[in-house]
């Protein structure tokens, strides 16, 4: 059952994005301008902190309804690093690192990119290249890499480290998704102090990578719910042949489809925020961003068939979330990436405990 | 925003439940071959139904003076999805426990639940359900059955079709016509139909792979006493609706191909292709969100709400699951369908092919449902 702090906060925040982000912002977004203004009335209802304990500032809620802040976002296509900064945050607290305030990102986002970090002059040299970094020409990076000598700090693992490098500290090279989210290659070799740098237990690129496989799962069911939500009330206004395009049973039973497809990814996105909540378990996420991405395709394509013509314009608003589908789906992972490893997990278990399996993701 | 809203399922402890019930299930089934197990809710064993009744396992959230065990929707779930994934033969009692009982429990008469309810429960009274006939599949309200008040009681004329196993039953909750011409939804009602009863005459009907499950079951003049009539006269339409959550719901929705998913990861064996792997990795992903949104729904049972609209989109995606299975196991394995083979995989193969069609007819057509998920979208 949701908190009544947290039901204040959603309401909240609901108002905020309603009141900042409008198709002018996201246009304004999609032509490569940094909102300012719309960070700093997020940053300043303390959004970006939502995921960080109590006590480094946060709203103290269970980890489970702070994720919904992102699949609020993803209702409003939040042209913003919110959810990065937000999980960014978590991971700089949870290493006792100090949280700096602003947009933040994350790297490495995919899984063949790798990052070291070695002593250098009393701190710390940070080598490598992160591709398709979300917002990275804007954001500070908190990066996740392997030490090549850990030293006495070393963490639990001995392996991973946080590190947090200040924004316009890499080599950027600017790219964009379908949504034209920047997505941007850092070549870093970086000279780090060694506050900025700690041992990060439990957190190794391959567990950020699922984090940020769920946070995407989180943010598509919001976008899905919004996409049926545009869906149906264009299919009740449009009208042809004398009538609302809705009264049509061609029409209803797609948007029936629909339905299933943004319940179905709802769903998903709830096993996600609960495998985070209770320590990433791999398998919900994968689960749930395989679920998720089958959805944003089947749910955008029925949603631009109802829509007709008019949605496919720059000027109505259904690309904004369509695009961010399209996107999202194969951002942290696509349906391949994530099919497999619980296909192996399956083959690993057996046809006996298959079952078992199910019952205890 | 949240035009149909599933809330998370309770968070109930059940794992000792459900490791007594897969211990009960790995004695009972031990020898049951894969191709019977693949009968999902279709196979019919008095004698496992009796033992299941037993153990406390039918009507688990029935009040105790009705012979139920007052335990939660949760913990009865728990029961139903190990019974199918394990593919139990619970059709016996599976009718009764889904919707009769319940059916009896809010609108039947304290005789007809002190009478019916307890034998239930033991395992040991079986239901049928007397909806469609033959000129009344989807359009339920047009049946034809009618029942007309005589001194003492009702007589019944008419035909019901798709009746399964009501060659084996005890009972039949019959809904028919009992008011004028011109009404629809308002002249039907629901009766408590003793099978035995002189005049019903119960005929095979044989499916397309020659099994016999289905009925057509003929009512001549035939005399039902006035204690019969479950619930209000006229008031058969608000209570068959509000039994189709109960039977849109639940894991017989998505699990009824199960068993060919277990066979198709046996017959891959332990390191799949990436292919293979990623198919079934697919599959059980939405196995896993699906099972969610009907846990959901049960839950949404337990607080007494009325899911109708949820079951509908849990059956409708859960149908597309069940019938895709057979599908993608035949492209990731080299095998001939084959009732007669020896290989498990090939047998389970060909039962499930031979019975996917009925996956989106029963319980409601998947265009039917739509059609409810639509109108509960707001669009007609």
């Amino acid at each position: 059952m949701v908190s009544d702090t947290s039901q204040i906060l959603v309401d909240t925040a609901t108002r905020l994005f309603e009141e900042q982000f409008t198709a002018k912002q996201r246009v304004a977004a999609e032509s490569g301008q940094w909102l300012d203004t719309q960070w700093q009335a997020v940053e300043d209802m303390g959004l970006p902190l939502a995921l960080v304990p109590e006590e480094a500032g946060g709203f103290g809620l269970p980890l489970v309804e702070a994720l919904d802040l992102i699949r609020l976002a993803g209702a409003f296509a939040v042209p913003l690093p919110l959810a990065e900064t937000m999980l960014a945050n978590r991971i700089l607290a949870s290493a006792g690192l100090e949280l700096p305030g602003g947009p933040l990102t994350l790297a490495p986002v995919r899984p063949d990119d790798r990052l070291t970090l070695s002593r250098r002059d009393g701190g710390w040299l940070l080598s490598g290249t992160a591709h398709r970094v979300p917002w990275g020409r804007v954001a500070a990076t908190v990066v996740l890499a392997r030490c090549e000598d850990p030293g006495d700090d070393a963490g639990q693992d001995g392996q991973s480290f946080a590190a947090l490098v200040p924004a316009g500290q890499a080599d950027t090279a600017p790219d964009v998704n379908l949504a034209k989210e920047p997505r941007d290659s850092l070549r870093f070799e970086t000279l780090l102090p060694a506050e900025s740098v700690a041992p990060s237990p439990g957190i190794a690129p391959a567990e950020l990578h699922a984090l940020g496989a769920a946070v995407r799962s989180i943010a598509m069911a919001g976008a899905l719910g919004r996409v049926l939500a545009m869906t149906t009330a264009y299919a009740n206004e449009r009208s042809q042949f004398g009538r609302p395009i809705g009264k049509f049973q061609a029409i209803q039973q797609h948007l029936a489809v629909l339905a299933g497809q943004a319940a179905a990814a709802r769903a998903a996105g709830d096993i996600a925020a609960e495998a985070v909540a209770q320590g990433g378990a791999l398998l919900p996420i994968a689960a749930a961003k395989l679920r998720c991405g089958e959805a944003a395709g089947v749910a955008a394509a029925i949603a631009h068939q109802v829509h007709g013509a008019m949605g496919f314009t720059h000027e109505h608003s259904l690309h904004f979330f369509t695009k961010r589908l399209w996107s999202w789906r194969d951002e942290f992972g696509g349906e391949g990436e994530w099919g497999r490893l619980i296909g192996r997990e399956v083959g690993r278990a057996g046809a006996d405990g298959l079952w078992p399996l199910v019952t205890a993701a | 925003m949240d035009l149909i809203a599933f809330p998370p399922p309770p968070d109930t402890d059940v794992e000792a439940l459900r490791a007594e019930v897969r211990a009960f299930l790995a004695e009972e089934l031990a020898t049951r071959r894969p191709q019977d197990r693949s009968r999902s809710w279709s196979g019919f064993d008095a004698e496992f139904s009796r033992k299941v009744g037993q153990r406390g396992w039918i009507g688990m959230t029935w009040p105790k003076r009705y012979g139920g065990h007052e335990r939660s929707a949760l913990e009865r779930y728990v029961v139903l999805e190990e019974m199918l994934a394990a593919g139990a033969p619970v059709a016996a009692h599976w009718f009764a426990d889904r919707q009769s009982g319940p059916l009896l429990l809010k609108v039947g008469t304290e005789e007809q639940r002190r009478s019916i309810l307890p034998r239930i429960t033991a395992g040991e009274c079986f239901f049928c359900i007397g909806m469609s006939e033959p000129d009344s599949g989807s359009d339920l309200a047009a049946v034809r059955t009618r029942a007309v008040p005589v001194d003492g009681g009702f007589v019944v004329n008419g035909t019901k079709l798709w009746t399964t196993y009501a060659h084996h039953a005890d009972y039949m909750i019959l809904f028919c016509r009992t008011g004028g011409p011109d009404e629809r939804h308002g002249g039907t009602s629901q009766f408590l139909v003793d099978l035995k009863t002189p005049g019903i005459t119960i005929r095979p009907i044989a499916d397309l792979a020659g099994e016999h499950h289905f009925n057509e079951v003929v009512f001549e003049d035939v005399f039902l006493p006035a204690t019969s009539l479950l619930g209000q006269l006229g008031d058969g339409w608000n209570q068959v609706v509000g039994e189709l959550a109960f039977e849109r719901s639940g894991p017989e929705r998505f699990l009824s191909s199960f068993t060919l998913l277990v066979e198709l990861v046996r017959a891959l064996g332990p390191s799949p292709s990436d292919h293979a792997a990623a198919a079934v990795g697919r599959l059980t992903a939405h196995l896993l969100v699906l099972r969610r949104l009907s846990r959901s729904v049960a839950g949404m049972l337990q607080m007494g709400e009325n899911p109708a609209l949820q079951a509908s989109l849990v059956k409708d995606l859960g149908a597309i699951f069940e019938q895709e299975i057979p599908d993608i196991a035949r492209q990731l394995v080299d095998a001939e369908p084959s009732q007669q083979s020896t290989r498990d995989f090939s047998a389970v193969l060909a039962h499930t092919i031979l019975n996917v069609p009925s996956f989106s007819l029963r319980g409601g057509t998947r265009e039917i449902l739509r059609g409810i998920i639509a109108r509960g979208l707001g669009l007609r």
